[in-house]
């Protein structure tokens, strides 16, 4: 089974200092890391996706171990996750979920240890600097309200019609303000993945 | 003048192994650092403006350090560019202050690089993206080092701030083939040959 044809990969880190004119101390922190991969399937109707299943699986180590690399801090310290797949105009829709859905997870939780929760994930069809925003969720406990969030990213040069642009985000923090209530992260018991 | 307040970084790295032609080993690799910071003059029109360049020096040394820790050293670096973006309150000219901290600071990081770094500017919007032009450091003219790295922030900059940005690469286009001034012709005496 092949592995991913990677053109480029473009990892972008974001530090917030000041919000609404508070100073965020220590600044928050968000990373995403994206793979600009070739497409197998571009062009033509494929039945079984199971290729872009096993590159899914590979995009979720690599790209999982870049955007924590990014923050430069130890996989226990990332605090939320996302992930997201834009296709170029001659692949289709469900090759993103085959990349996205059923083996990208295990890998990325390995990535940033434990990851109870679901990965929020976003997908969409689009040409070369379309941005999307990857949804950002808390990775032990989904309910926190704290850390729902998102990232917008986009790659200017990517998705040409034959490729697909794979992302992980990740962060060590969660929104710069949070005070809309909901679960705390010290309330969190993250064994069940929501809660 | 008001001390420097920055509201948040970007970095973005790419790491390019090709563009449809044979694959680059080791990657090309180019880095871009964004600031967003307030803009001190927005909202009216000041005429001496010259000051804030001094209070940008610091921010540039840290901004050029980031990015030649992100692509491995000084001596990994072969291109540079620099950009601004003004918020809709301020002024062209409020972009141009970052010329010489921006340079300068590139030039403290790399060790006396002798080329004119190459720059645009312009005011936008939140969103709004900047091409920002790339040369080579010791000789503007070496062909296969022209290049652009766009860059930009989907919250900034406010009408009140200004996103300053400097870019960083480690070689030349992936698939450099059009002639010109080549990297082994320079001859690193004027900074343009």
């Amino acid at each position: 089974m092949s592995t991913a044809k990677i053109r480029k990969i473009v990892t972008v880190v974001e530090e917030t200092a000041i919000e609404s004119g508070h100073g965020i101390e220590p600044p928050t922190r968000k990373a995403a890391s994206m793979a600009v991969i070739e497409n197998p399937f571009a062009g033509k109707y494929q039945e079984d996706l199971e290729e872009l299943m096993v590159i899914g699986a590979e995009m979720g180590a690599l790209l999982g171990m870049r955007a924590v690399a990014a923050l430069g801090v130890g996989p226990e310290r990332i605090e939320s996750y996302g992930k997201a797949a834009l296709v170029g105009e001659n692949g289709e829709l469900e090759h993103a979920a085959a990349i996205l859905h059923p083996r990208l997870g295990a890998p990325l939780r390995k990535a940033v240890e434990k990851g109870a929760a679901l990965v929020p994930s976003a997908k969409k069809m689009g040409g070369p600097g379309t941005p999307i925003d990857v949804p950002l969720g808390h990775k032990d406990a989904a309910y926190v309200r704290s850390h729902f969030d998102a990232m917008e990213v986009r790659v200017p040069d990517a998705p040409r019609a034959g490729e697909i642009v794979v992302v992980v985000a990740v962060t060590d923090s969660g929104r710069p303000l949070p005070r809309v209530g909901g679960l705390t992260t010290d309330e969190a018991k993250g064994e069940d993945g929501l809660r | 003048m008001e001390p420097l307040r920055v509201r948040k970084y970007q970095l973005v790295s790419e790491e390019i192994r090709h563009e449809g032609g044979p694959v680059a080993d080791p990657p090309h690799r180019r880095a871009a650092v964004l600031a967003v910071i307030h803009n001190p003059f927005a909202g009216r029109y000041v005429e001496d403006i010259a000051g804030m360049m001094e209070t940008l020096k610091p921010l540039g040394l840290e901004m050029a350090r980031r990015l030649v820790a992100t692509l491995g050293g000084p001596e990994a670096i072969e291109g540079f560019g620099k950009g601004a973006i003004v918020g809709a309150a301020g002024e062209l000219e409020h972009g141009a202050l970052w010329h010489v901290p921006g340079g300068y600071a590139m030039r403290d990081a790399l060790g006396g690089a002798k080329a004119i770094v190459p720059s645009t500017k312009k005011v936008g919007a939140p969103g709004a993206r900047l091409d920002v032009p790339i040369t080579h450091v010791g000789a503007s003219y070496v062909r296969g080092h022209f290049d652009a790295m766009e860059v930009g922030l989907a919250d900034a900059p406010w009408g009140d701030e200004m996103v300053v940005a400097l870019v960083m690469t480690t070689q030349g286009r992936v698939h450099a083939r059009v002639g010109g001034l080549q990297v082994s012709e320079i001859k690193g005496e004027d900074g343009l040959r």
